[in-house]
């Protein structure tokens, strides 16, 4: 079976995806597929239709042509959104003095539709402990959001969306603005969900080099579908095509 | 008991400022995090277009005011959702089509631009018996609302896209919230007055979110404000034979400034403590 081509167990298929904003095209023709298991690096320049790929993996954009899957069902369809995770590049909360605390918004999490009593719950769950521990943010649960660093909420929104322990988790450039320390720190933790939860991951990225060495997959966008394949087999000359001009990579790839 | 209380629209006018003191933050709280807190300005505007429009029909003006409110207020939402004009292009265009409308009634109904002036300004005393009970139904039901609704709203307030991922409304939630303040606005017209209506959405909320460790504790922290500035500016007007409506909303302004002191005060000393 050649990569790409949608299984009975895709996570997310695209199929012939076309979407345009108003009479702008974003993303042409676009198709692949998230395999479980896969940690799936996204990849292209600006304005190249990355986050348009994502929100319509999301359901927050719907193709004006083609389809879209999610866990083999039609978006509209899908309803079991406990089985995904998202984390944003920035939570529109931390443009204002949100009053929240870490536990407050790691609980959020645990949203599985309408619950008259919600205002009181007030504790913190096992399930919003285990996720704070696995960002190591535990100590901070009494702490407002808005006291945070960059990299300390972007810890905090992945133990968001690991509450339910999602089986697909996707990811809109969390990295950016955050120092290479806390780069580190972001990268080990996606490893150790992939190896230790068997999460899978569609990550929205700038960083070329950093994310061919993390990532078992690649897709490359420029509008249309530039290369789709393993991490491994993406060439200089894909990344030149993809950016226009001469790329020369160095990374270090997984031994 | 003392003097203040021996006058029953005095007594009326604190149950009703009581209503609205908690409602109008409550609703703040959310509207103020989303950068919406003009919407409560608009809205005021168009209820005012309601009660013009009740006086010259000869119907109860809260009841108009309130239904066409929610409507403005449905529309506003629609035309921020639908990405057509940015959302303070849809407040202006809706707040100055309610302001002409208005303005073209007051010519239309001569006589009733004193009535009118009422709720523009707000006469609290003058809070009648059928006042009392639409004030009271009506704000229990936008408590029970924001009640029910509470971890919508606050899903939404976060982050609109993750709360859709999370499987939240967010559309429906939005309009919820929008009617909701069409109708607290409208309460609030007679305690503070169409005008002043906006700062005891924003002004309780402001001092409430520097002292509040926690998203239960600004909603709570912001309604108790609320209240008290209404029952201080109250008791003031009263006192002092001052507008009810700038008294309380300066009362408001007044805890804002003590708070904002007192939490840089404690901040400094904080700070120094720990060098």
């Amino acid at each position: 079976m050649s990569i790409g081509e949608k299984t009975p167990t895709s996570l997310v298929a695209f199929e012939d995806v076309t979407f345009s904003y108003g009479p702008t095209t974003a993303v042409e023709h676009v198709s692949f597929t998230v395999e479980p298991g896969d940690f799936v690096a996204l990849i292209g320049p600006n304005g190249s239709g990355k986050t348009t790929l994502l929100k319509l993996a999301l359901g927050l954009e719907r193709p004006q042509q083609g389809r879209v899957l999610l866990f083999g069902q039609e978006i509209d369809q899908f309803k079991e959104w406990h089985r995904i995770g998202y984390v944003p590049q920035q939570a529109s909360a931390f443009k204002v003095r949100f009053p929240a605390t870490v536990g407050e918004v790691v609980s959020y999490g645990e949203y599985r539709g309408f619950d008259p009593l919600a205002i009181f719950r007030t504790g913190v769950s096992s399930a919003v402990e285990r996720a704070l521990h696995t960002v190591d943010m535990w100590e901070y649960r009494q702490r407002l959001v808005s006291e945070l660093s960059t990299g300390q909420q972007q810890r905090l929104l992945i133990a968001r969306a690991l509450v339910h322990q999602p089986a697909l988790l996707m990811l809109d450039e969390p990295t950016a603005g955050v120092d290479v320390a806390g780069q580190d720190q972001f990268y080990t933790l996606l490893r150790q969900l992939c190896r230790d939860l068997g999460t899978t991951v569609l990550l929205v990225s700038h960083d070329v080099g950093v994310v061919l060495h993390e990532a078992t997959k690649v897709v490359c966008i420029n509008r249309t579908l530039v290369f789709h394949g393993s991490a491994q087999e993406v060439t200089d000359a894909d990344l030149s095509r993809l950016y226009g001009f001469s790329v020369d990579l160095i990374i270090h790839r997984h031994q | 008991m003392p003097e203040i209380f021996q006058f029953g629209f005095m007594v009326r006018a604190f149950i009703a400022g009581g209503i609205v003191g908690v409602i109008c933050p409550f609703l703040g709280t959310f509207l103020v995090l989303r950068r919406l807190s003009l919407i409560a300005d608009t809205l005021a505007h168009v209820a005012l277009a309601g009660v013009a429009i009740g006086l010259l029909l000869g119907r109860y003006p809260v009841a108009i005011a309130v239904t066409i409110s929610a409507g403005a207020a449905v529309i506003i939402e629609r035309l921020r959702a639908s990405n057509r004009m940015a959302g303070d292009s849809a407040l202006a265009l809706v707040l100055y089509t309610a302001l002409a409308v208005t303005v073209v009634l007051i010519s239309l109904g001569k006589g009733f631009s004193v009535d009118l002036f009422g709720y523009l300004f707000g006469t609290v005393i003058t809070v009648t018996e059928a006042d009392l009970w639409a004030t009271g139904v009506l704000g229990a039901a936008t408590l029970l609302v924001g009640w029910l609704l509470y971890a919508e709203l606050v899903q939404s307030t976060f982050d609109p896209d993750m709360a859709r991922v999370s499987g939240v409304k967010v559309g429906m939630v939005n309009i919820v919230l929008a009617v909701l303040t069409g109708v607290a606005v409208t309460l609030s017209m007679r305690v503070v007055g169409a005008l002043l209506v906006g700062a005891l959405i924003v002004f309780p909320v402001l001092a409430g979110l520097q002292i509040a460790r926690g998203f239960r504790t600004t909603l709570l922290a912001s309604s108790a404000l609320g209240v008290v500035s209404v029952f201080t500016g109250l008791t003031i007007s009263f006192y002092w034979d001052i507008a009810a409506g700038g008294a309380i909303v300066l009362t408001a302004l007044a805890f804002l400034l003590m708070v904002t002191t007192i939490r840089g005060v404690v901040l400094r000393a904080t700070r120094r403590a720990s060098r």
